[in-house]
């Protein structure tokens, strides 16, 4: 579990985050909802030790990481495996390179064992064989994102983080991969959060979301309260497609026939 | 000025994270092969076929200096003239220059690269030490590799020498081959080699520290790569002058 106590975090004169208080529960995808802008890959790269925070608490099960030492937060980021918005992989490494890096680096394994481990994960993000010796370049997004779960789930990682996992792919393959992060949490059992403006991934796996709007929580509940929040940004940003308002008036005649 | 000196101060911690010890050996010591490949034997090509030509011109104007002499030069003293300038200044300063424009935007660009497609944020998410793991191997390389580089410049600026005497008959081959084995002074040999790895230093570090902290996309990529190139110009022709200075005064 992890847990931020009123995190803020400010650039020079500009406040991105203005005091978040929140909690992201084990074993469930935990999405960070807001347009661009609001401050959602600040807290994420906050979380993941990337940009130290103002102020406030970031809890790791319960330790809190913003006192850490250099050592001790590079300890702790073996245990977090991270998703990258354009998937980060290393161009001048192939696919199964890519994979076996962190196993390389840090565990002390046979390279045989290390290659298993890494067509294992690969095999479990559906890559075929074909793949493996390809380079980032010579295969497609949707199949460069795969590739980055593999890599970030390699090291069986406690904490799982991706940043917009599914942005600039279309939507069949984005919503598999919305599948393959949500089953990955399940069987890893990870605390695993996903920064997101999507609203098909919402409504695919928001076991748990926040809603962020000008660096501030502005709301938090799931998928299936989403839909009928009254909240105004909470609406506003849910409702930009005119798919979502239909939608939205179905479910508000549902809730109201139910309470009849 | 104040704005330089921010740059020597955030260099020079760069440089403490880069220097510290490397984590994941075996990788560690791949990536310093594949640097001495990328940084070192990809310029062998290069830097033979410059030194070769600008030996052979080296001579020609040696040559028309002394053989126009109100004195009479021995034609021994075209060989040995331009072994010197060969030594001194030409392959370690010259071609130092020269590797500073490609091995330093190749440097400044691939990781410039990396930092804008996040593959630095992924190495650091890691618990990897960046500036270690992407620098130490590029610095390494480049120091072990220099010195081996400006070897062969010297000895494909001597051949070049040694051809165009052939082909012009300005002097004979055996008189060149006398002023070659003329002797030069110890310390002028290691100061060849004490500038050649302080060279190699500043040729792999600072576009290094360009590349890692680019911020922005792929016209700031360019951007740092140019800077890098003219600093590190900059950079070695003042240290140039501080070493000759320090070592042959």
């Amino acid at each position: 579990m992890i847990e931020i106590r009123d995190l803020k975090k400010s650039f020079d004169e500009v406040e991105v985050l203005k005091g978040i208080s929140t909690v992201f529960e084990t074993g469930k995808t935990n999405l960070i909802i807001g347009q661009s802008g609001s401050g959602k890959t600040v807290l994420l790269k906050c979380l993941s030790g990337l940009i130290r925070p103002t102020s406030g608490e970031v809890l790791f099960d319960g330790q809190d990481t913003t006192q850490y030492s250099f050592e001790e937060r590079q300890a702790l980021r073996g245990e977090i495996g991270t998703v990258f918005q354009g998937s980060a992989l290393f161009d001048s490494m192939t696919v199964l390179e890519n994979v076996r890096f962190p196993l390389e680096m840090f565990s002390k394994h046979p390279m045989r064992e290390m290659n298993k481990r890494s067509e294992e994960v690969l095999d479990r993000v559906n890559l075929t064989k074909e793949s493996f010796h390809k380079y980032p370049s010579e295969i497609s997004g949707g199949m460069q994102k795969r590739v980055a779960i593999a890599r970030a789930i390699v090291n069986r990682p406690k904490y799982l983080f991706a940043d917009e996992p599914n942005s600039g792919l279309d939507p069949k393959t984005a919503m598999v991969i919305d599948q393959l992060l949500h089953e990955l949490t399940v069987e890893y059992n990870t605390t695993t959060i996903i920064n997101t403006h999507d609203m098909n991934s919402v409504m695919e796996i928001g076991e748990n979301i926040i809603f962020l709007k000008d660096g501030y929580k502005e709301w938090d509940g799931d998928k299936n309260e989403i839909l009928t929040a009254d909240n105004e940004a909470v609406i506003d940003f849910v409702y930009s497609s005119k798919l979502f308002t239909k939608l939205r008036e179905v479910m508000l005649k549902e809730k109201n026939a139910s309470k009849s | 000025m104040l704005k330089i000196l921010g740059f020597i101060g955030v260099y020079f911690i760069f440089l403490g994270k880069v220097f510290k010890k490397p984590q994941g050996m075996k990788v560690f010591w791949r990536l310093v092969m594949r640097e001495i490949y990328d940084l070192g034997m990809s310029s062998v090509g290069l830097v033979a076929f410059i030194s070769l030509f600008m030996g052979a011109v080296t001579a020609i104007q040696m040559a028309q200096n002394f053989q126009g002499a109100d004195i009479p030069v021995p034609d021994s003293y075209i060989s040995y003239a331009t072994k010197v300038v060969l030594i001194l200044e030409f392959s370690p300063t010259i071609i130092s220059l020269i590797l500073a424009g490609k091995v330093g935007s190749y440097i400044a660009s691939s990781i410039g690269t990396m930092r804008v497609t996040e593959q630095i944020d992924a190495l650091d998410v890691m618990g990897i030490n960046s500036p270690s793991f992407l620098v130490q191997p590029k610095i390494i390389a480049t120091v072990f590799f220099n010195p081996i580089l400006i070897m062969i410049s010297i000895g494909m600026g001597l051949v070049g020498g040694y051809l165009i005497g052939e082909a012009t008959q300005m002097w004979s081959s055996s008189d060149f081959m006398i002023g070659l084995q003329m002797p030069m002074a110890d310390r002028h040999y290691y100061y060849t080699f004490i500038k050649t790895v302080c060279f190699a230093f500043v040729i792999a570090s600072v576009p290094a520290y360009f590349g890692y902290h680019v911020k922005g996309g792929s016209l700031e990529v360019g951007r740092s790569s140019t800077a890098a190139v003219v600093w590190t110009s900059v950079i070695l022709i003042i240290l140039n002058l501080v070493l000759t200075q320090t070592i042959l005064s």
